[in-house]
């Protein structure tokens, strides 16, 4: 393979020195990190070298010379940097030349061993060490058995390049205005890059963290006492669903104030993720409590609450009035439609006068619900989906009977049609089996039959009819969820990201025109 | 040392082919497509007005007008960042892989690169579109799972869409670089 020795940009214009970084084997490359400038000491130099490799487990070694110099000195610095082979052995040895003035570049690699003196091609690219640290194209470092040495190897092809990189950040912490033994020259040698809000950022997230994990703690173990686990309290805490979207932005909470840091960049997304949708949900949310609070819009909401309930009930009682009589041109059992309809008008009526009893407290029911929207909007979304619910409990009751009186009609079709042809359900054998019925059986039996059945239209009628407006209650509170849904999942972030910073999210990398 | 030679893609449009040799290990190949033409920004241009004008008459509302030309400009604003491809690129390297990079007419480029030891081989299939069969150059990448079989087919020059004639210039420079890289491979 044609030995590559990749270069980084910053490095170009660097005085002469020893290149130091990782030899890749078996992608026959050399990686450069950066350039050690005269004068040093080796041993200083081994020392750094053998630090480096402590903090990120990446092999760094001396892997050839630099040299920029003028036209013509030439002579002074050749046997030097011969020399230097010597005491920094590496297979095989590079040596990068450029001319001040020209700008003309020269590379020759030597191998002590081998069959090949000198090898005869070596590919130069340069890589720019700030993007590929900045574009955190990375593998996850994070391997089950840590062992001293080369921890890269499931790193493969170019991958290996960055990982090497993205290791050897122990080495770019020093700049040229540190006193360090070794001078180098790398992509923050000209200062170390950092931005203050970010560097307090960090210091400031450590206690808060602690602070706001301690506090969920104590919240989530409050809910998740005694009282709570008992039979009423409990099937109403799972029904409404402002407890479940509480308890999912509890959940979240203490992901992201969690004191463990992220191990990969996909849980760091996540958390940021979560953390950026919390937000927008509380400033939409206090959005919409200072809109509701202001011009006194929830007297007049309250005030508007009691007239639309009644409106309702009065387009129901139509509706039953018109099942009642000869709807849509079908005729009904005069009887059993009298006594379905009685029923649920009865049923209305309690319900109507139980809404107007209600009506003195909505408005200060409504102010207190109102004040959950500060939790967020997906709360106040949820508190709407379940005054809804609660608004409609009539359609729902009247949906409950209509589906239980269909489907004890059915069943008591289904068995006597059975009886009518002569067989029996096997409730042992899970079948179908003949049967021998006495007369008077058949004859009630095919009487029974012949009433459920003419009764079947009315029944299937006020079925169908409830069972509409129940999926017509049911697709508005499936709306409101799928907003809240929306809201909670939707990866703000990323899309941020995606928009402002788009290399850090590249998955491939970003290359240039050949020189 | 560069090359330049004209061809002709599917429809009948005139391409320009660029070729660079760099060095015996690296080549780009530079296909430019035919311009946006005046002819067909006019046509389309006076269809949309028309169409505008038309219903203005019937609705009295000068909006739609408003609305044409917003649309108009967005429309073309829009193909010229995200449709029109004016020039496609392949460069490859030895031993370090293939960038394909498509540049549009907006001057926004997007580039993709494919590492040397994920390609298997760079091929010449023949493909039905609608009612012509076309030739097209792609590149075979490698299976992790299977040694012998091929994960994934990645077309080159969709855009540009050049004929068999300049697909066997491109195809044969690839081969012998691959074949360099196969020979370099198999002896360490």
């Amino acid at each position: 393979m044609v030995l590559k020795a990749f270069f980084p940009t910053c490095c170009a214009s660097a005085d002469s020195g020893l290149l130091v970084g990782r030899w890749v084997p078996e992608q026959s490359s050399a990686v450069v990190l950066a350039v050690v400038h005269f004068p040093f000491i080796p041993i200083q130099v081994k020392e750094l070298l053998a630090q480096v490799h402590q903090a990120g487990h990446v092999g760094l070694a001396v892997l050839g010379t630099w040299c920029h110099r003028r036209q013509g000195a030439e002579e002074r610095l050749g046997p030097f940097l011969e020399g230097l082979g010597a005491i920094f052995s590496h297979e095989p040895w590079l040596q990068l030349c450029r001319e001040r003035t020209s700008g003309l570049w020269s590379c020759k690699a030597t191998c002590q061993q081998g069959p090949a003196r000198v090898k005869d091609q070596v590919m130069l690219v340069f890589y720019d060490q700030r993007q590929v640290l900045l574009s955190q194209l990375h593998p996850p470092a994070a391997l089950p058995d840590r062992q001293a040495g080369d921890a890269a190897a499931s790193a493969e092809g170019l991958a290996a390049v960055f990982d090497t990189v993205a290791r050897s950040e122990a080495l770019f912490r020093s700049d040229r205005f540190d006193e360090g033994p070794v001078r180098l020259s790398h992509w923050q040698s000209e200062g170390v890059e950092a931005s203050i809000l970010a560097e307090l950022a960090k210091r400031a997230s450590g206690p808060v963290c602690r602070l706001l994990a301690c506090l969920l703690s104590l919240i989530s173990a409050a809910s998740a006492c005694r009282v709570f686990k008992l039979r009423p309290l409990s099937f109403i805490w799972s029904k409404l669903a402002v407890c479940g979207q509480l308890g999912h932005r509890l959940e979240q909470l203490e992901l992201v104030f969690s004191t463990q840091k992220a191990e990969k960049p996909a849980q760091l997304m996540r958390k940021a993720n979560v953390l950026v949708s919390v937000l927008l949900d509380v400033a939409l949310g206090l959005a919409l409590l200072s809109w509701l609070h202001g011009k006194d819009r929830i007297g007049q909401l309250a005030e508007a609450l009691v007239p639309v309930a009644d409106h309702v009930a009065e387009a129901l009682r139509h509706l039953l009035q018109w099942l009642m009589g000869a709807p849509a041109g079908l005729k009904m059992n005069r009887a059993l439609d009298q006594v379905l309809g009685r029923f649920f008008l009865y049923h209305l009526h309690l319900w109507i006068s139980y809404v107007h009893l209600l009506s003195p407290f909505i408005e200060h029911i409504l102010w207190h619900v109102g004040l959950s929207a500060c939790l967020g909007l997906t709360v106040a979304l949820s508190t709407l989906s379940d005054i809804i619910a609660l608004l409609t409990f009539h359609i729902y009751c009247f949906y409950v009977y209509g589906a239980r009186l269909y489907c004890l009609k059915i069943c008591g079709l289904s068995s006597l049609w059975r009886l009518f042809r002569g067989k029996k359900w096997n409730v042992l054998r899970q079948r179908v089996d003949s049967c021998s019925y006495d007369l008077d059986q058949l004859f009630i039996g095919t009487l029974l039959f012949t009433v459920l059945l003419f009764l079947l239209p009315t029944t299937a009628l006020y079925y169908l009819v409830f069972t509409l407006l129940r999926l017509l209650v049911v697709a508005m509170q499936g709306l409101i969820h799928l907003l809240v849904d929306l809201v909670n999942s939707l990866p703000l972030y990323s899309l941020g990201l995606r928009l402002c910073r788009p290399y850090r999210l590249a998955g491939t990398l970003p290359s240039s025109q050949p020189a | 040392m560069e090359d330049e030679q004209s061809f002709s893609d599917i429809c009948g449009g005139r391409l320009a082919l660029q070729r660079r040799y760099y060095s015996p290990s690296c080549r780009e190949f530079c296909l430019s497509c035919p311009r946006l033409s005046l002819r067909s920004l006019t046509a389309v241009t006076c269809t949309v007005w028309l169409a505008a004008y038309g219903l203005f008459t019937l609705c009295e509302n000068s909006m739609i007008l408003s609305a044409a030309i917003f649309i108009t400009l967005l429309g073309l604003l829009g193909y010229l960042h995200f449709v029109k491809i004016d020039q496609e690129t392949l460069l490859i390297i030895d031993s370090l892989g293939i960038q394909m990079t498509s540049s549009y007419a907006s001057g926004k480029e997007s580039t993709t690169f494919i590492e040397m030891g994920k390609v298997k081989d760079v091929v010449i299939n023949e493909a039905i579109y609608m009612q012509k069969v076309i030739y097209y150059l792609c590149i075979l990448l490698k299976d992790p799972v299977e040694p012998h079989g091929i994960s994934q087919v990645v077309p080159v020059f969709q855009s540009a869409k050049p004929r068999l004639d300049c697909l066997i210039e491109v195809y044969r420079s690839c081969q012998e670089i691959l074949a360099h890289q196969k020979a370099a491979s198999a002896s360490p």
